[in-house]
């Protein structure tokens, strides 16, 4: 293999691994307040048809985006209506999001199935995008690619040097301490919730509006899913979420490529190798330190006071 | 809370479950219906063209237990999961190992005699199964790995690999190039009991009983029981808690496998694609419906599955996709989940005495 032919396979990681990449920061965002939502693949397949439907209906991939991530949002509220309101086990809550939000999208999509759409194109970042391999593989993408590259550096800003952000990491190591430090915790949860389920909807909304330009099922394939795998991995913390989502991209750009160069290895085979890289990377991380990095009141729920 | 304040019950309300599940079940027929209402389909009549269809007469009731015995046998291994706090979402994937087992099973010992033939596949289907279920178990145990995320991608990958089978070395030259197997020897296919239903309602039958005798009757099972409410205690108390989880998986495995073998052999003959339709899904809202009665378990069972048979229904009549499924298992399931709540909370009015 000479440069030429990895610029590309090195692009195609970074645009692959864009969807998950924002699907993996909005749960990160959403258990670092303590609350485990395993939703993510329905809330994430929710955001990549409501997307197309918006485009499909308006003709503008910004409004599209807007509409994914509420739509995303208002299915992290129903976790929410769930788990703190009624006190609902987290995980069967999550587990419940995902099947409905699966079938939800299906169900409405159908009709649409094979519908191509517009969206957002590539374009050539100025100056940025002329600085040899490096320009190439990452600075002439569309715009939601260029929006996702400032997202961690402002995720960490907002935890680490913000009042809310300390609002948000309390509530998820100790509600409690949270509470009496004068934060409501229940609140927090709620935003966290909405803004997290926003972010995987902006991830699924990728896979619609850029990475496809079409609708048809289960588009997101287990992205979701591993988005989840990915919060483990990054032990919780958004810099090295860039780094699996990345990695997540270049497994799928290189196993699309052998499809593309009709390579002998059944497609079945190929397209096991992110569920099993997935393993791998869980494996790795735990090697590092079991469920180091976790906010200790995850999965948690706030009881109501008597 | 708007004038009433939240008071934790003393004692679980008497019946409350069920009422809780009647007035979850109505809520998730409405959105559905809402839904159904959504792209100009009737309303009333989708309801009721899903519930005859499910229940309405004798061929529909046939369909529905044909359907919720490959859910039961599922949840079983799911509900003793559950109740152990390990959350085994694998039982799509163990059912597809199930599959390929039998009919590696099958394909290699084809020869055999039914008699002998018959217990081989049924033994491959529970291994191939059970080692689908433990590996997860082992992850989680030697490397703390998060079972809900491997059972989930073995999910994936046992599917893919049936795929890869079918399609692949297994596929059967005169099929026109469709992705399946030779249809299975006689001797290899589950014979019918009576009507439609198969000899598979008879291995339900026999595994609830073995499984409810020993929950109650034996020192394992009820450390299994134990264990599940308080791991900590249960390994303050010397009880094998790796162990426990090593079997549950491993059991869970097993009787997905045998729902696959059973789905494989009785109703399709061969193995193919179209064998995954979602049971293991189906059987985590069975599962977390039923709390590990074994009655209940069988009741839901049959009940899931008669929404299916409706569904497949409203398939044909009204052109309503397969997923609308889907919605009324993640509506039931979120509503009981939010329902549940009334089980161990009270509200009261604000100034009044608890």
């Amino acid at each position: 293999m000479t440069i030429e032919m990895v610029i590309p396979v090195l692009a195609a990681a970074v645009q692959c691994g864009t969807p998950i990449l924002y699907a993996t920061l909005g749960e990160m965002l959403t258990e670092r307040a303590g609350v485990l939502n395993l939703g993510v693949e329905g809330m994430m397949i929710i955001g990549t048809f409501t997307a197309f439907l918006a485009l499909h209906l308006t003709g503008d991939p910004w409004i599209a985006v807007v509409v994914a991530a509420l739509c995303g949002g208002a299915l992290g509220l129903v976790h929410g209506i769930v788990c703190l309101v009624f006190q609902g086990n987290q995980v069967v809550s999550g587990l419940a999001l995902t099947i409905f939000g699966v079938g939800l999208a299906d169900y409405l999509g159908t009709p649409f199935v094979g519908t191509v759409t517009t969206g957002f194109t590539p374009f050539s970042l100025p100056v940025l995008g002329d600085i040899p391999v490096l320009g190439e593989v990452f600075f002439r993408h569309d715009a939601l690619v260029n929006l996702s590259y400032v997202l961690p550096p402002l995720f960490w800003l907002f935890l680490a040097r913000t009042r809310w952000g300390l609002a948000l990491r309390a509530t998820g190591e100790h509600p409690a301490a949270a509470a009496a430090a004068g934060i409501n915790p229940v609140l927090v949860r709620w935003a966290a919730l909405f803004a997290g389920g926003a972010l995987v909807g902006i991830g699924g909304a990728y896979l619609s509006l850029a990475y496809t330009h079409l609708w048809t099922n289960n588009m997101t394939a287990g992205r979701g899913w591993i988005a989840v795998a990915l919060v483990i991995f990054a032990f919780w913390r958004p810099g090295r979420a860039v780094l699996g989502a990345y990695l997540f991209g270049g497994v799928m750009a290189f196993q699309l490529r052998l499809q593309a160069m009709g390579a002998s290895v059944p497609s079945s085979l190929l397209l096991m190798l992110p569920y099993a890289l997935t393993i791998g990377v869980l494996l790795f991380s735990s090697a590092r330190g079991k469920g180091r990095g976790a906010p200790a009141a995850l999965g948690v729920n706030i009881e109501p006071k008597d | 809370m708007l004038g009433y304040r939240v008071v934790k019950r003393q004692e679980p309300l008497e019946w409350g479950s069920f009422f809780i599940f009647l007035l979850a079940l109505a809520f998730s027929l409405s959105v559905s219906g809402l839904l159904l209402a959504i792209q100009g389909k009737p309303f009333a009549e989708g309801i009721l063209i899903l519930w005859r269809g499910g229940f309405g007469s004798f061929v529909a009731l046939e369909d529905t237990l044909l359907k919720s015995i490959p859910i039961f046998l599922c949840s079983l291994g799911v509900a003793v999961a559950f109740r152990m706090q390990v959350w085994n979402i694998g039982a799509e994937g163990q059912f597809a190992l199930g599959a390929v087992g039998a009919t590696w099973a099958v394909m290699t010992f084809g020869g055999l005699p039914g008699w002998l033939l018959m217990p081989v596949m049924f033994l491959c289907a529970a291994l191939a199964g059970a080692a689908w279920g433990l590996i997860p178990a082992v992850l989680r145990l030697r490397f703390g790995l998060n079972e809900i995320i491997s059972t989930l991608m073995f999910n994936y990958i046992g599917i893919l690999l049936l795929q890869y089978l079918v399609f692949g070395s297994w596929k059967d030259p005169t099929s026109f190039g469709f992705p399946m197997t030779p249809i299975f020897p006689d001797g290899a296919i589950i014979g019918r009991l009576f009507g439609r239903i198969h000899w598979g309602l008879v291995v339900c039958v026999g595994v609830a009983v073995l499984l409810g005798v020993f929950l109650r009757r034996t020192r394992l099972g009820f450390e299994l029981l134990a264990g599940g409410e308080n791991p900590r205690a249960a390994r303050y108390a010397r009880m094998p808690y790796d162990f426990l989880v090593l079997l549950v998986m491993g059991l869970c495995g097993a009787l997905a496998g045998w729902a696959g073998c059973i789905e494989t052999s009785a109703t399709l003959n061969r193995l193919q694609p179209s064998i995954m339709v979602g049971y293991g899904y189906t059987a985590i809202v069975v599962a977390w419906l039923s709390r590990l009665r074994i009655s209940s378990i069988a009741f839901f069972a049959f009940l899931l599955a008669g929404l299916r048979v409706g569904v497949e229904n409203l398939q044909l009549d009204l052109q309503v996709p397969a997923a609308f499924g889907g919605i009324i298992e993640g509506l039931i399931l979120l509503s009981v989940l939010a329902g549940q709540f009334f089980d161990s909370y009270a509200l009261r009015r604000r100034g009044g005495d608890a």
